[in-house]
């Protein structure tokens, strides 16, 4: 073509808003050269969310990945000059926002903010000197929060890209088609001609799901909108020397956040009804009266916003002076779940998505992304936002517009961390999810799955083991649990326990080529005699935790995975990236259920239903085999995730109702328990110090330090071998420790039990951060019933990590004492491991 | 002093504009509704002579159920009260739409005493009729002064000026009057958010008039060659003086 668009590329990104400019950047920043840039639109404002935004950026999220994004991306816009500190506040005007900034405090701590501050009203007003303090009871706040110019960011970003001749911007260049032969990704049609590249990355924000279904696959996300107005010119900003002199306010109870803008002030909501739209409903760029994504204002979705904006700052609110200048329904990217959608997508090789990123993470996020296409893992883990995390019912367009309509007013909500989606429940359910329901079982949502959390039918258990169950008085640890749980917990340490596991996701490996594959995608030695079960840490090439799951030998060529259901998805594309010729994968997640059977008595409760032999000799620990349980040929593999002995059970879906039955009417007579995902992922594991995914297994943190390290590394080669050699040579930055809880009481005397993620501090009050600059947080939490101790687990610099080591733990915004019980991977519940073993 | 501001729900276009199907409207799925540019200092101005001398003003408007957005937006600037006389969202021409306010009009005044001033638009920023305020003043006998660029009481009087070509016309015309104004007549205020709040609660009373035949029929919309041009940044700071240098000599002009 003679107009200058290349033919050729290594990398095509798509969309010029603050995260197509920020990848593009940082590829050819580590190295890539022919990366092309377009967008439909003009530049520097190609019309999409990057150029109505609001600009603010808020350090501290619950969300350590989302935090870890923001706090980089912010590093770049200071570095590039953009960035105009003006520190934040986010008020309460209820006593559960005060607890909640409470917990903000923990969060800053945990990730690392500094400086942070709980604030009175009066302090409040100090900063902030127009604000109402009377309506407030306090504040938290962040001295590093500020603006920033991403219109401008993205220019520098461009500029340096094409100052190294690496990189080719090609504004008002549409991308009408993009081609895929063989599964991968090989050309995008454009009005300006077709360019041939090997990767293509679409960068679109709220066009993106358009752009995945040119390529056949898709982008899980929805435009939405949220309300903005800007109101001026403010008496009190007149002769304002930058875009912001005073401190952002977000006025959390409201879901509004208003921010000097120059003279005016700027008022935003995520208060109003969820106002959903299609990709489709976005009109071309030459129609847009302002831009594509500056819809028309709807002043009753506001009416209610102005109220609340009035009383918390009537100086300028109230003033008659001041104007509605300016007001959008500004459209944004909205997820299922919150999270960003990133990384190359399950359907289409060579297809990266870097989409549903806010200008506060954009940066951070085009770095990251980028540092996964080239070297094939992130500095920073991204496993949450993972475009291949969704289930197939996940990426429908109705769960989509479910969830995100159901979250959008929790933009600025108390969320708590086991709260439940109500939206789109019941889709996937196990074959016996009617006699859960008939023993009062409390599902919890995994992967789509319902699963019995506990069942409160168990509520007799209670005064069975009323010595030993703690009850929680404090509403914040009660929510989304029961003592029921722990009641359930020492049922199955004394007899046993039956557990719905049927949110696994299994798939297996088969083929001449599966010994091959699965020994590259896991740590450990697969070359195992047909029948073995290896547990297995699954490294991402920087030889961090890319998973952790199980695999069975079920012949010399058949390889079965198991894994659970939130990493399913992204494992099942790990694996199939691993795949050499000769081999292939196949998914059973919905062909098999599975049921566990734990505890002293299990053996005695199976044995009762086979003709098998099931003892301790003829069904070591370690192995699988097909028993006979009456008419069923189930796969019986004795391994345990709760520390007890037993066997997970798996048989084709259409039976598993028949085996439930089975089980359970041989278990009565031995007491069995039906016991909920409380046992089995929390209590149970906590006892046995078990890690788990996406809590202590991250790709930020390696196998020596999580204490998983095997004597010998096995000879065959795997992803992250080499990153993982070299671990073994370092003296750890950091150990993985189990802590317990010395002393419940808050200062009230009500005793209080931590939930996760909180900071662990030297005995002095000091944060404790390792040479690689990690902080110390807790990775999990939870009883430990048969331990009667409340349990902790954190990296620990190894200075700290010694047992006994005395230190305490942050909750709430108090503090308690905690000491390490163990440093290690030594369970704390039957540390010989007899039990599994029996 | 009593006054009355009629206005008309319109698309804003802002993008190139698009026509249905049909090529008889135009199609509004991307945009948002204003009233006339003309009307919104019509607005202003009825707001100001309140300000200054007390009294009551009114908003009309002739469309749909939403246009009742119009009517609060005029009433969060300061106007009292609106009347919606009420329409299944199919055009009306300009002579059905004078009879129709003519009555609503009428009916406000047997109750209320005249209208000093009569405030509309010279022309709908849509349809251009260009009919409605002169139909409604001929229809009370009163006087009429149109296309105003600036409007000064005196009295009993009101002093009223034309943009002509160099220079201006001026007519002093004694109240009631209907007076057709433009862009440009004033600086419209925007709502203030007390006004704003204050708008949600102000009456708004309706009429449902029944729309006579048209003797005016719409056949087909055209859009005008042309049309929808953007403005383009070429950069911004000392940045971009290269691609203004390029324009310039582009155009000849350097």
């Amino acid at each position: 073509m003679d107009n200058g668009l290349p033919r050729h590329a290594r990398a095509v990104v798509i969309g010029c808003g603050i995260v197509g400019n920020s990848l593009a950047y940082h590829l050819t920043r580590l190295g890539w050269r022919d990366v092309v840039l377009l967008d439909k639109g003009p530049l520097p404002n190609p019309g999409g969310s990057t150029g109505h935004a609001s600009n603010f950026i808020y350090l501290v999220d619950h969300s350590k990945e989302m935090t870890a994004l923001t706090v980089e991306s912010v590093r770049q816009y200071r570095e590039m000059g953009v960035f105009i500190q003006s520190g934040g506040i986010e008020v309460a005007r209820t006593k559960e926002r005060m607890q909640e900034l409470t917990r903000r405090m923990a969060s800053a701590g945990s990730w690392g903010i500094e400086p942070v501050s709980l604030l009175t009203p009066g302090d409040v007003k100090e900063f902030v000197p127009y604000i109402n303090e009377k309506v407030i009871l306090g504040g938290f706040y962040t001295q590093g929060v500020g603006v920033v110019d991403s219109l401008r960011a993205g220019t520098l970003m461009r500029d340096k890209g094409q100052a190294a001749g690496a990189l080719h911007v090609a504004p008002k260049t549409e991308v009408v088609g993009i081609d895929v032969e063989g599964g991968r990704v090989r050309r995008v049609r454009t009005t300006q001609g077709d360019i041939e590249a090997e990767v293509v990355a679409i960068t679109c924000g709220v066009w993106s799901p358009r752009l995945a279904r040119m390529a056949g696959t898709h982008i899980p996300l929805t435009p939405a909108v949220h309300q903005m107005i800007d109101i001026g010119p403010v008496p009190r900003f007149r002769g304002a020397k930058s875009d912001i002199e005073h401190p952002i306010v977000r006025d959390m109870d409201t879901n509004m956040y208003e921010r000097q803008a120059g003279g005016d002030l700027e008022i935003g909501s995520y208060a109003h009804r969820p106002i959903l739209y299609d990709p489709e409903d976005l009109p071309p760029v030459e129609q847009a009266a302002l831009s594509p994504t500056e819809f028309p204002f709807t002043q009753a979705d506001f009416d209610e916003q102005m109220q609340h904006a009035l009383e918390l700052m009537p100086e300028i609110v109230g003033d008659e002076s001041v104007g509605v200048k300016y007001a959008i329904n500004g459209i944004l990217s909205l997820t299922s779940d919150g999270m960003p959608v990133l990384g190359e997508s399950p359907d289409v090789k060579g297809l990266w998505a870097a989409a549903a990123v806010w200008v506060k993470e954009g940066p951070g996020t085009g770095k990251a992304v980028a540092e996964w296409m080239v070297h094939g893992s992130s500095e920073i883990d991204l496993h949450s936002s993972d475009i291949a995390r969704f289930h197939e019912h996940q990426r429908t367009r109705a769960h989509v517009r479910a969830r995100a309509a159901e979250g959008f007013n929790k933009t600025y909500g108390i969320v708590h961390p086991s709260e439940q989606w109500a939206s789109n429940r019941d889709v996937r359910l196990a074959p016996f999810h009617a006699r859960e329901r008939e023993l009062g079982a409390v599902f919890f949502e995994a992967a789509g799955w319902e699963r019995p959390h506990w069942y409160e039918s168990n509520g007799a258990l209670l005064e069975e083991y009323d010595d030993q169950v703690t009850h929680r008085t404090s509403e914040w640890e009660s929510r989304w649990w029961s003592p029921i749980i722990n009641a359930e917990h020492l049922a199955m340490r004394e007899r046993a326990g039956l557990f719905d596991l049927s949110a696994f996701t299994i798939f297996d490996v088969v083929g001449p080529g599966a010994l091959a594959s699965v020994q590259c995608a896991a740590l450990r030695q697969m070359e195992v005699p047909v029948g073995r079960v290896v547990y297995t840490p699954v490294l991402s090439p920087n030889g961090g935790f890319k998973s952790d799951l199980t695999i069975m030998r079920l012949g010399d060529e058949h390889f079965r995975v198991v894994t659970g259901g939130a990493a399913g998805m992204s494992d099942k594309k790990w694996f199939r990236d691993q795949l050499v010729p000769g081999a292939e994968l196949a998914d059973l997640t919905s062909s098999m259920t599975t049921i566990g059977l734990w505890g002293p008595r299990a053996r005695d409760i199976l044995e009762s239903t086979t003709s098998d032999d099931v003892s301790n000799e003829g069904f070591k620990f370690g192995t699988c085999r097909v028993i006979e349980i009456g008419t069923q040929r189930v796969l019986a593999s004795r391994i345990s995730y709760v520390g007890d002995l037993g066997w997970e059970l798996y048989v084709p879906m259409e039976q598993g109702l028949m085996l439930w039955d089975t089980l359970w009417e041989a278990g009565r007579p031995h007491g069995l328990a039906a016991c909920g995902i409380g046992v089995y992922g929390t209590t149970g594991r906590l006892e046995k110090c078990y890690r788990a995914h996406g809590n202590e297994l991250e790709t930020e943190y390696n196998v020596v330090e999580a204490g998983m390290a095997a004597p010998r590394v096995k000879a065959e080669d795997f992803v992250g071998k080499a990153a993982h050699l070299r671990h073994r040579e370092e003296d750890p930055a950091a150990m993985l420790c189990t802590l317990t809880v010395d002393d419940h009481r808050s200062k009230s005397g009500e005793k209080r039990y931590m939930l996760g993620r909180e900071p662990i501090l030297t005995r002095d009050g000091k944060r404790i951060v390792d040479r690689h600059g990690r902080g110390s947080y807790v990775t999990s939490a939870g009883a430990g019933p048969s331990v009667g101790k409340h349990i902790l687990m954190a990296y620990l610099t190894p200075e700290e990590s010694v047992l006994g080591n005395q230190l305490l733990v942050e909750y709430m915004g108090e503090r308690y004492p905690a000491s390490v019980a163990v440093a290690g991977a030594t369970p704390l519940f039957d540390p010989e491991n007899t039990r599994i073993r029996a | 002093m009593r006054i009355a501001v009629c206005i008309k729900r319109v698309p804003i276009t802002g993008g190139r504009i698009v026509l249905t199907a049909d090529a008889r409207a135009i199609n509004t799925q991307h945009l948002g509704f204003t009233m006339s540019p003309h009307e919104e200092c019509g607005v202003e101005e009825a707001v100001r002579l309140i300000e200054a001398n007390k009294g009551d003003s009114v908003v009309l408007t002739l469309g749909p159920p939403e246009a009742v957005e119009q009517l609060r937006d005029a009433m969060a600037l300061g106007i009292d009260r609106a009347i919606h006389l009420q329409t299944d969202g199919q055009e009306w021409d300009g002579e059905s739409t004078a009879a129709a306010l003519l009555d609503a009009i009428r009916a406000d005044e047997t109750s209320n005493g005249p209208f000093d001033i009569i405030f509309f638009g010279n022309e709908s920023a849509d349809s251009g009729g260009f009919q409605v305020g002169l139909r409604v003043a001929y229809a009370l006998n009163r006087p009429c002064v149109t296309g105003l660029k600036r409007v000064t009481l005196e009295g009993s009087s009101v002093r009223c000026e034309q943009e002509v070509e160099d220079g201006r016309d001026v007519y002093v015309v004694p109240l009631p009057a209907v007076l057709t104004v433009k862009e440009g007549l004033n600086l419209p205020r925007y709502p203030s958010v007390p006004g704003r709040m204050r708008a949600r609660s102000k009456p708004v009373a309706d009429v449902t008039p029944a729309r006579p035949a048209p003797r005016l029929e719409l056949v087909k919309l055209l859009v005008p060659a042309g049309q929808g041009r953007r403005a383009e940044s070429l950069g911004s700071g000392a940045a971009a003086a290269p691609a203004v240098v390029d324009v310039f000599q582009k155009a000849g002009v350097l």
